[in-house]
Order: structure tokens, then C-alpha cells, then sequence
């Protein structure tokens, strides 16, 4: 989930409200945010980089505080603020005033249709006489970067433009050209570069934060640009800005572009861009709009933003009986404007509500988002506690019965239950058992962070060996046990893997106790009532020797029940013990005991 | 750990017990305590063990530790009376030794420095003093026996060799004769590395109430024997410590957390909660994710947080219906929903991975219970393995367990669900729960499950919660009015704040240790 800083004094100031710690983290819980630490700009970087690096900076209060993660509206202290002045009762809901120019002066913007090779969808809006201080700038660039690492998934979706439309000639044009055809001031440098010397450059460059983005386009023949009339370049997204027309604290006209891959994505990054910083327009809450046209007529020609309301039509009765409620109409409309969600009654007899979701709230899809808002309102915690009346007649999984059976036979002839990952190291399944990998047994991972789990366990075994190891110092005989489940490559499923449940013991001591591991094979079949097949009669359980490579040879020995083999037993081979590092002698059986159940 | 262990385990007795031997001890022991009792009987105490032992002319090399059993025995008989002495003494070290032998260090270096040289040159002439050497050189400046040159840098001597007395040497003699010495030199002695202690225990020794130089055989048991007719009322028993702490028993043992699985089963079970098969770590995004809504650009299907397969690298079956309802329900919504509004690719469902969440079991319940002719109710819980591609610290695991109840009924509210998750809670030791709103995909509405925690006295996040959207619930096929409540929570987190455990890696995997195990207490909530 996202976290944001804000500085409390700046949040309270804004909420025209102080709190103690306490209350304004009871407010948090409430409003289903949590504040998550406090701190301040000297102890961050004192803790991160140690105190001297910190001298000399802020010891304002900084709230760090965790936001959900499909609010994208509450990404910035404005939005943060206006909420919880809302949720607060201090404000009614905020209404934008969208101003669209008559044909001949709106601001154009025209697609090219190579744009459909790499990023094919753009949207864009125009601030008016904005106001910007060092405040309101900064917010308004890091509103970009949690916009950027939330729902633009690292500007893979969707990439954000801002500039200073005083600086360029309109109308636009957004297009896809060859790398080398681009050339421009890229946003903090000093020189020019052709976009195909950019990327090597940046690459190289020490500690440069676009690095990340580069592989989205490098692989194109394309990349996508947005130029003026005059053949600036405003941008190079998802990359980077122009230096042309980088904003400043004296910029009065921003021009906002967002391109992308996913056009509803786009709409809810430029909406809340123009919903949080609007508000610093001499008109508070306008904004400008411009008109998109597709050379490709992918889409008809578009005037953006966007930022009707959609609305929803609900009942109070379906609000009521899913929370487990009992209130009126009105007061559930209430109770929604406090969500910044306006909602008027439109049917008294009947309950009817009508909410118009606005701009900010993308995250509501469907009456039930409306529902929870009813309920967070209301108070999770003045809810009735009810017990639900649903009869049911409770089962278990018989191979799990079987397993809880199975483990208090194991421990009551001395094994320790030991708990190893099913995740593990290719070559503790395959080489340091002495097994060879055919390439159709195990299950591998493609991504794993951390090494050493890179394959899926085919048996208990490895994981047996590697607690032995581990527990070289303990008391003589060592007897440990696991019951649980391997995975295996299988093209008869759906997934084509399976797993099986499978039983492994092991015992360990200054002589191999490979008589103890057989009477252990033998209280297992008695507990499951099989007998030995002394005589070759194919009813019950026997052992036959075996060439096991993981086990020493004279010494081994797989494991048959009514015909069937289901496991293996054996004294573990010395040079299977070396490569686990495990110094005294080891006796071991592994069952699959699925047959059991 | 030295001992020995007698396992009563049927067919897998391996240890039998020690054998009793008749060996050098046995009879060393015997030679000693005949002398110690005739030595007592002629009338004289005996003020040290050790040293009586020395003298004792008995030919063992343990024979001071021999004797001081022996006192044991014949105290806990009543023959003696012994009061136990414990002393440390000063001994020269290793190096105290070879000063002895050779001179002190400074001693040495000062006796070396017949010419003029410089440091260097010095130190490689006394290289066969290894570590003493620079120390010894400081000492020789200290009491101005040598000096350093500041401008030529050559050391030079300062006194007469025949003026030069070796004090250090001395005085390790002393402690080589146990003679005193000043504590502030032994500070020193000690500080250099020359002496070292040693620890002796000795007993004085005199006549008990029940002297005799013939000691009369004692039994140490109830024996099978001493039960044949009235044996055991002739014979004496020797006396037995019974306050001690026992040793420990030679058992099997459970894993602390598979204990506190086995509790929760029981109570969901209890709780009518029927268990669900979770047999299938590896699993379909579509499964995983998809049908829980869950979009496809979604943070938690990044390669950063999920484990992607490169064999089986994609699902072999999907059920095409139901994949071209959750296809439309993403892109278009339906149901009352707008949808997520974005092109859904049945490639990203295809990819498997290994499940991140339980829930992906859950949602295939749930599919199976609305293809039934007639909807019946059903309470569900499953606890099992999932994964996360987390990097490991003393909090994340790369695969832990997760506990996870749902109810499917018509007409279930999120009164309900706190009304559940409240009683579960209350059945394992926390009474008060209290929620939080919350975002999850597939939850609305969603909440954070907090309680509070009686062992560490505050109020701690615990679980999640939440009742399953409609757009999950409607393409599977569930009647409108059928409403699903849901909770899950880390069954590692419950044991750790039950056991007291601050590292997740002392509870799972390979390297937790086997006496954690065998020590860990029962578990009953």
C-alpha cells in the first residue's frame, strides 16, 4: 500500500483543526487510512545516512501516513485534506467547472497513428492562472511520482506530462518516430540528444532514477514523442520531459498530458491530477479542456477531461440488509456526503438513492462500494456483532484426518516433528541426493528473489537432512519426522502439477539405526492394519532391495504395499551426507502415504 | 550433552544402558577409601583431599577426583563428615613458564640490545618472543633501561647490563611457589598474560556418627531381587536426593506449529466449518487472481511479490465459459458493476504461479457450490501453505501458512462476518476485536481485523476480512441475494505471540531448533 508524507502542522492547518497523536490516529482507523509513523525530515535521513548527514535539516512533524491503495485521490495533502474535511462535516463536496472553447480556439492535440505500435492512447487538460509556491509545487510533483508508482505501474499504463504552456505553440501533435529523429534538451540537462544517444546515456548515468522505465520502450522502432507547432518537444514518454518547457514557481498555465496504454487509467491519473491541484487556479476548480483526434480513427475525436460523475442507483434496503443495519434513506445520503460521495434520496416510499460518483472516486465500480462507504460512515465498530445462523455439518479433509493421525503415531515412537519449506534449491533434490534431473519431475520457479529457492521439493528428504545438519550439537539419537506435501510435474491436470502427501523419517546417531527406521516402517503399516507379506502372497507390505542412489548400496531397500511401491528406505549414502554436511551415519524411509486414505 | 539415554520405545530400543564395568576406577577408588578410613581410624582428620591423594601412593591419574567421590558416598553413608573447600590459585600461564625458563621479555630485549639499531632491526632480533616483543620493548623504555634516539632513531641503553635486575621473573617464581604477592602486581601478571587460574575442590574430612572402616554395602534400589520374600527389610538403602530436577524424558515430540493448526482446525471445525482441499500450490493466475477479480495490472501480480513458474509455465485447462464471464465481467462489468473497463488477456490468466493467497482454494469452492442444482449453505475453512517472493527477515517468509474461514448463505451481512470473526477470535484467546477499513480487491466492503493482544498488552493488526464482491460471486453462477463473508489470517503470527517467538525463522524451516521443539508446551486456547 502507498505511504504518503505530509507535514502535520501544514494537514492540520489545512483541516482548520489541531489533534493530539491519539485522536488523529482514532480519526485514521476510522476513515481507513493508518498513520504510520511519525518522524521528521532531520530523523529520516539521521537513520538513514547517519546524524551528521543530518545536521542543519527540518525537525518539523512529518505524518508518514499509509493510503489504500485504489484511493488515488488522497495521494497528496490536498486530497488527504479535503476528505477528512468532508469526512469531518467542515466541507460539502467540491464541484469542477470544466470550460471547453469554441471549435476555433480550443487547444488540439492530434494522434499520429504509428502511436499504435507502442503507447496509442493520449489525454490531456490545460490550469489556468495557477498559483504555484514551494509548497504546492513540490506536492504537485510528488503527486506525479505516487501517480507514476500506483496505478501507472511505473508509468508502464500511464505516464504523465507537465508543462509550461506559455513556453510552447499549439496545436500538438503525439507521435512515434525513430529514436534517432528525435532530438531535444531532455528536462535537467544541458545539452541535446538524439533519443537513440539518450538511453545509453541514461543507462550509464550513476544513480539516474529513469533507468527503470527504459526497457518499456527501448525494444520499439518507435518511441512515442508529443511535439508543438513548432517542433518542440514537450516529451519522450514514458521517459522523460523537455527542459523547454519545465514548470517553475512562476509557471500560470500548465498543460497536463497523460499517455498510455490503458485509456480508463489515463482518465482517473488526469482527473485527479486537475481534482488536487485546480484548487489553485485564480478559479478554483476549473480547468481548460482540449480536443484529441485520431488520425487512425481509432477513436472519435475526444474532448478532455472527462469528470462527469457516473451514477449509481442503489436502495436502502439492499444497503441495509448487507451491513446488518437499519437506517433511512436520508440518513444513509448523509452519511455518504461525508464520503465525498453525494448521494440525494430519489424515492422516499421505496429508499431509492442516487450517488453520483465523482471524478476522484474511481474506486467506486458498483453499488456495494457504495454500501461499504454506508458502512465506514456509520462506524465498523458500531455495528451489531451477529453470529450468523447458517447450519452446517463440519468435514475434514480425510488425507488431513489421516495426517493428524499419522503424526501422533510418529511422535509416540520418539520422532520430533521437524517443519521444512516445500520451496527449495535444485541441487539439494537432484545432485546432493545423487539423483540426476530429467527435466520431468519438478516444478521451477522463473523469478525467485532469493537464492536457493528455485525449484518446487519432489521429496522430503533434502529438507530432513538440511535440519540434521543444522542440529549437529544435539543429543544422540536424533529421530525427526514430516508429514507433508511434494510437488510433481504431471500433464493430467489442470495446472500440470500435482502434489502428494508423503511421510519422511529419519534417524541419526553414531551407527546408521537402519533397524530402527524398519521397525518404523513396520508400526506404520500395523497402524494401518497391513500386514508383512512373508509370503509373497501380493496382500500386504514388503521390501525389496533396491539401486536408489541416494542410499548406500547392500543397504537400500523401496517400500511395496499390495503390489504397489510407495516408497523408499535405506541407510543415506555417505556422499549424500557429505554434501548436506552432515557428519554422523542417517537411516531414512519416505512414503507416499496418499494410498493410505 | 553427556547422557545417556534409555529409550522404552517397543522394537526400536537401541541404547541399552551403560554397562557397569569393574575398571582402573572401581579399584582405584577402592585403595583410596580403604586408606582414607584407616587413616581417620588411627585418629587423624584429614584437612585436604587432594593433597592426601598425592600422597596416598594409589597409582592413578585421576586420583584426587576419584577420592573426592568417594567422600561423597561415604558422607551420604554417614561415615565421614566432609565439608566441601573450593579455591582458586594463581598458576603461571604457558608464557609465565617460558619466562621462567628464559628471562622476561623486556629482560630479553634489553640483554639483546648490545649495538645501537633501530625499532625494526630490534624487534626482527627478538622475532622468537612473537606477541611479548612489543610490550617488552615499551616496558624496557618505561623503567629506563633503553631509549629511542629522535633524531639518529636508534635505540640505545641506558644502564649498566650488571644494574639490570629481572623483577618480573621474579616474581612469577613466587607464584610458581605459591608464595604471596600484591594484588596490583598480580593485576598485572594477569593483564601480560603470564599467570592464569586454576580451580580446586577439596573436602576436609573427619569421623561421621556411623564410622566404620568396613563399610557396609547399601542398596541403591528396589530391586526385583530385594522383593524376593522380605529382602528389602534387611538391607540399608543409600540416601537418595529426590529434589533435584529431573532429567529430561526421551519422547517424541509435535511441531509448535503444527500444534496450534491442529487447535484451529478443531475449532473451526467445532465452529461447523467444513475443511477444504488444498492440495494445489501451484495454481492459475486465472484461479489465483482473475476470478477474485483482481486485475491484471494489479501491484500483487508483479514478478516482485508473486512466484511465476518456468515449468509448468502456463495452465493446460481453463473452463471456457466461466473464462469468458470473468473475461467480461474485468472489461465490461455486468451485475450492477462497470467493470475495471481495460482489454483482459487470457495469456497473463494462463501464467501459473504458486498461489499467493488460500483464497484461490476458495474461489474454486465457491464455483463448484454454484454449478449444485439447488444452492445449500455452506461454512468453509482451509489452512495450508502459500508463497510470496519476499526477501526473508525476522517478519516474512517466503511461504507461510494461511488460516481461512468463509460462509456462503443468503442474506449474510457484514454484521455477520464481525459476529464470526468475533467468535473465532474469542475461541482463541482474544476477546477484543475491533476493524478497520480496508482495500482488497476482491472484498466489499473490506476490513483490517485488529485485537488485543493480552501478551503484549496492546492492540495488534491480526487478520483480514471482508465480504467477496459481486463481480467475483455473479460469473460463477451464485444466486444475487447469496452473499459470501470471508476472513484469513497468518497461522505463524498467532503461534509466535502465543509462544513468545520474535524471529518467524526460529518456527519454520530447517533451522529451527530441535530443542524448541521438544520443549514447546502444549497448545490449548
Amino acid at each position: 500500500m502507498p505511504t504518503i508524507d505530509v507535514l502535520r502542522d501544514r494537514l492540520f492547518e489545512m483541516l482548520e483543526q489541531k489533534f493530539t497523536e491519539e485522536e488523529f490516529e482514532n480519526l485514521c482507523f476510522e476513515f481507513g487510512i493508518e498513520l504510520d509513523d511519525v518522524t521528521s525530515e532531520k530523523e529520516m535521513k539521521s537513520k538513514a545516512e547517519g546524524e551528521e548527514r543530518a545536521e542543519g535539516l527540518s525537525e518539523d512533524v512529518i505524518y508518514k501516513i499509509e493510503i489504500p491503495a485504489n484511493r488515488y485521490d488522497l495521494l497528496c495533502i490536498e486530497g488527504l485534506a479535503s476528505a477528512l474535511r468532508i469526512f469531518l462535516g467542515k466541507d460539502k463536496r467540491t464541484d469542477f467547472k470544466i470550460t471547453t472553447p469554441s471549435d476555433d480556439k480550443i487547444l488540439k492535440m492530434t494522434v499520429k497513428k504509428e502511436t499504435n505500435q507502442i503507447r496509442p492512447f493520449v489525454v490531456c487538460a490545460v490550469l489556468r492562472d495557477i498559483k504555484f509556491d514551494q509548497a504546492r509545487y513540490e506536492s504537485f510533483i510528488d503527486l506525479q511520482d505516487k501517480l507514476h508508482t500506483n496505478i501507472c505501474r511505473q508509468r508502464t499504463l500511464v505516464a504523465i506530462g507537465t508543462h509550461d504552456l506559455d513556453t510552447l505553440q499549439p496545436p500538438f501533435t503525439y507521435e512515434a518516430l525513430p529514436p534517432k529523429d528525435i532530438v531535444f534538451k531532455p528536462l535537467n540537462e544541458t545539452q541535446a540528444f538524439n533519443a537513440e544517444a539518450l538511453f545509453p546515456y541514461y543507462e550509464k548515468k550513476e544513480n539516474c532514477k529513469l533507468k527503470p522505465f527504459l526497457k518499456i520502450i527501448n525494444k520499439s522502432p518507435v518511441y512515442p514523442v508529443i511535439y508543438d507547432s513548432k517542433r518542440v518537444v514537450c516529451s519522450l514518454p514514458p521517459i522523460i520531459n523537455g527542459e523547454h518547457s519545465k514548470i517553475k514557481l512562476t509557471t500560470q498555465n500548465v498543460f497536463i498530458e497523460c499517455t498510455a496504454t490503458d485509456l480508463t487509467k489515463a482518465n482517473i491519473v488526469l482527473n485527479t491530477v486537475i481534482a488536487m491541484f485546480s484548487r489553485y487556479c485564480s478559479k478554483p476548480f476549473s480547468v481548460e479542456s482540449i480536443k484529441v483526434s485520431y488520425e487512425s480513427k481509432r477513436l472519435e475525436p475526444q474532448i478532455y477531461p472527462q469528470m462527469d460523475p457516473i451514477k449509481f442507483t442503489t436502495d436502502a434496503k439492499y444497503i441495509n440488509s448487507r451491513i446488518g443495519i437499519e437506517i433511512k434513506a436520508k440518513d444513509m445520503a448523509k452519511l455518504l456526503t461525508r464520503m465525498s460521495l453525494p448521494a440525494k434520496v430519489i424515492d422516499e416510499s421505496k429508499g431509492t438513492l442516487e450517488v453520483l460518483a465523482p471524478p476522484t472516486r474511481s474506486d467506486i465500480l458498483h453499488p456495494c462500494d457504495i454500501m461499504e462507504d454506508v458502512a465506514i460512515a456509520y462506524g465498523y465498530n458500531n455495528i451489531a456483532k451477529l453470529v450468523p445462523k447458517t447450519f452446517t455439518v463440519a468435514a475434514q479433509q480425510p488425507i488431513n484426518k489421516f495426517t493428524e493421525l499419522l503424526r501422533g503415531v510418529l511422535s509416540q515412537a520418539g520422532y520430533m516433528e521437524v517443519l521444512t519449506f516445500a520451496l527449495c534449491a535444485k541441487k539439494e533434490i537432484f545432485d546432493y541426493i545423487r539423483t540426476p534431473d530429467d527435466g520431468k519431475t519438478a516444478i521451477t520457479l522463473s523469478n525467485p528473489r532469493v537464492e536457493g529457492f528455485n525449484i518446487m521439493r519432489t521429496c522430503l528428504l533434502p529438507g530432513l537432512l538440511k535440519t540434521i545438519a543444522e542440529s549437529a550439537g544435539y543429543r544422540k539419537p536424533i529421530r525427526i519426522f514430516e508429514v507433508s506435501d511434494i510437488c510433481l510435474l504431471d500433464n493430467t491436470t489442470e495446472t500440470g502439477a500435482k502434489q502428494r502427501r508423503h511421510l519422511s523419517a529419519l534417524w541419526c546417531d553414531t551407527k546408521s539405526g537402519l533397524e530402527n527406521i524398519q521397525s518404523l516402517l513396520r508400526r506404520v503399516m500395523d497402524m494401518n492394519g497391513v500386514s508383512f507379506d512373508s509370503k509373497n502372497s501380493g496382500k500386504g507390505y514388503y521390501l525389496k532391495e533396491s539401486s536408489n542412489p541416494a542410499y548406500f548400496q547392500g543397504r537400500r531397500a523401496d517400500v511395496y504395499v499390495d503390489g504397489k511401491c510407495i516408497g523408499t528406505l535405506g541407510i543415506v549414502h555417505p556422499e549424500v551426507l557429505d554434501n548436506f554436511n552432515v557428519k554422523s551415519p542417517c537411516s531414512a524411509i519416505e512414503l507416499d502415504i496418499e494410498g493410505f486414505c | 550433552r553427556d547422557i545417556s539415554w534409555e529409550f522404552p520405545g517397543a522394537g526400536f530400543a537401541q541404547c541399552a544402558g551403560r554397562v557397569p564395568e569393574m575398571s582402573v576406577d572401581s579399584k582405584a577408588k577402592e585403595q583410596l577409601e580403604a586408606k582414607l578410613l584407616s587413616h581417620i581410624a588411627a585418629g587423624h582428620d584429614v584437612k585436604n583431599t587432594i593433597a592426601f591423594a598425592a600422597e596416598s601412593g594409589v597409582n592413578h591419574p585421576n586420583k584426587a577426583k576419584l577420592l573426592n567421590d568417594v567422600v561423597k558416598s561415604l558422607k551420604a553413608s554417614r561415615i565421614v563428615e566432609a565439608k566441601q573447600v573450593n579455591k582458586q590459585t594463581v598458576i603461571l600461564s604457558k608464557e609465565g613458564k617460558r619466562w621462567v625458563k628464559e628471562g622476561s621479555p623486556e629482560y630479553q630485549i634489553f640483554m639483546a640490545l648490545e649495538e645501537p639499531m633501530d625499532k625494526k632491526s630490534l624487534l626482527n632480533k627478538m622475532k622468537s618472543l612473537g606477541g611479548a616483543a612489543n610490550p617488552g620493548m615499551s616496558e624496557c623504555m618505561k623503567r629506563r633501561w633503553i631509549s629511542l634516539d629522535k633524531e639518529t632513531k636508534l635505540i640505545r641503553r641506558l644502564i649498566e647490563p650488571s644494574t639490570v635486575k629481572d623483577e618480573v621473573r621474579e616474581q612469577l617464581l613466587k607464584v610458581q611457589k605459591g608464595e604471596s604477592l600484591d594484588v596490583k602486581v598480580l593485576k598485572i601478571l594477569k593483564k601480560r598474560k603470564m599467570t592464569g587460574t586454576k580451580k580446586e575442590t577439596w573436602y576436609e574430612v573427619s569421623k561421621g556418627k556411623e564410622f566404620t572402616v568396613e563399610r557396609k554395602a547399601l542398596a541403591t534400589d528396589l530391586t526385583q531381587e530385594l522383593m524376593k520374600g522380605d529382602a528389602w527389610k534387611k538391607v540399608e538403602f543409600k540416601e537418595y536426593l529426590m529434589t533435584t530436577e529431573p532429567k529430561e524424558a526421551l519422547v517424541g515430540a509435535l511441531h509448535p506449529l503444527m500444534k496450534v493448526r491442529t487447535e484451529f482446525r478443531q475449532i473451526l471445525l467445532e465452529m461447523g466449518f467444513s475443511e477444504m482441499p488444498t492440495n494445489n500450490f501451484v495454481e492459475s493466475s486465472f484461479w489465483n487472481f482473475d476470478t477474485l477479480f483482481q486485475p491484471q495490472q494489479h501491484p500483487a501480480r508483479d514478478a516482485h511479490d508473486t512466484f511465476f513458474l518456468g515449468q509448468p509455465q502456463k495452465c493446460l485447462k481453463l473452463i471456457d465459459e466461466y473464462v469468458e464471464r470473468v473475461k467480461t465481467m474485468h472489461e465490461k462489468g455486468g451485475s450492477g458493476s462497470i467493470g475495471y473497463r481495460y482489454d483482459w488477456s487470457l495469456e497473463e490468466s494462463k501464467k501459473n504461479i504458486l498461489r499467493t493467497h488460500t483464497t484461490a482454494v476458495s474461489s474454486r469452492m465457491l464455483y463448484k457450490l454454484a454449478q449444485e442444482k439447488e444452492f445449500t449453505p455452506r461454512k468453509y475453512f482451509s489452512i495450508d501453505r502459500v508463497f510470496r517472493n519476499e526477501s526473508l527477515d525476522a517478519t516474512h517468509l517466503a511461504e507461510f501458512h494461511q488460516v481461512e474461514g468463509l460462509v456462503a448463505d443468503r442474506g449474510l451481512s457484514l454484521s455477520n462476518l464481525i459476529g464470526t470473526i468475533k467468535t473465532f477470535f474469542t475461541r482463541i484467546g482474544i476477546d477484543d476485536v475491533k476493524f478497520k477499513p480496508a482495500y482488497n480487491p476482491y472484498t466489499e466492503p473490506s476490513m483490517e481485523i485488529f485485537g488485543y493482544s493480552k501478551e503484549l498488552k496492546k492492540w495488534i493488526e491480526i487478520g483480514n476480512s471482508g465480504m467477496f464482491r459481486p463481480e467475483m460471486l455473479a460469473p460463477m453462477g451464485l444466486p444475487e441475494d447469496v452473499s459470501v463473508i470471508a476472513w484469513g489470517l497468518s497461522l505463524e503470527r498467532p503461534t509466535m505471540i502465543k509462544y513468545g517467538y520474535k524471529n518467524i525463522r526460529d518456527l519454520f524451516g530447517h533451522k529451527v531448533k530441535l530443542d524448541l521443539i521438544y520443549n514447546n508446551p502444549l497448545c490449548r486456547y
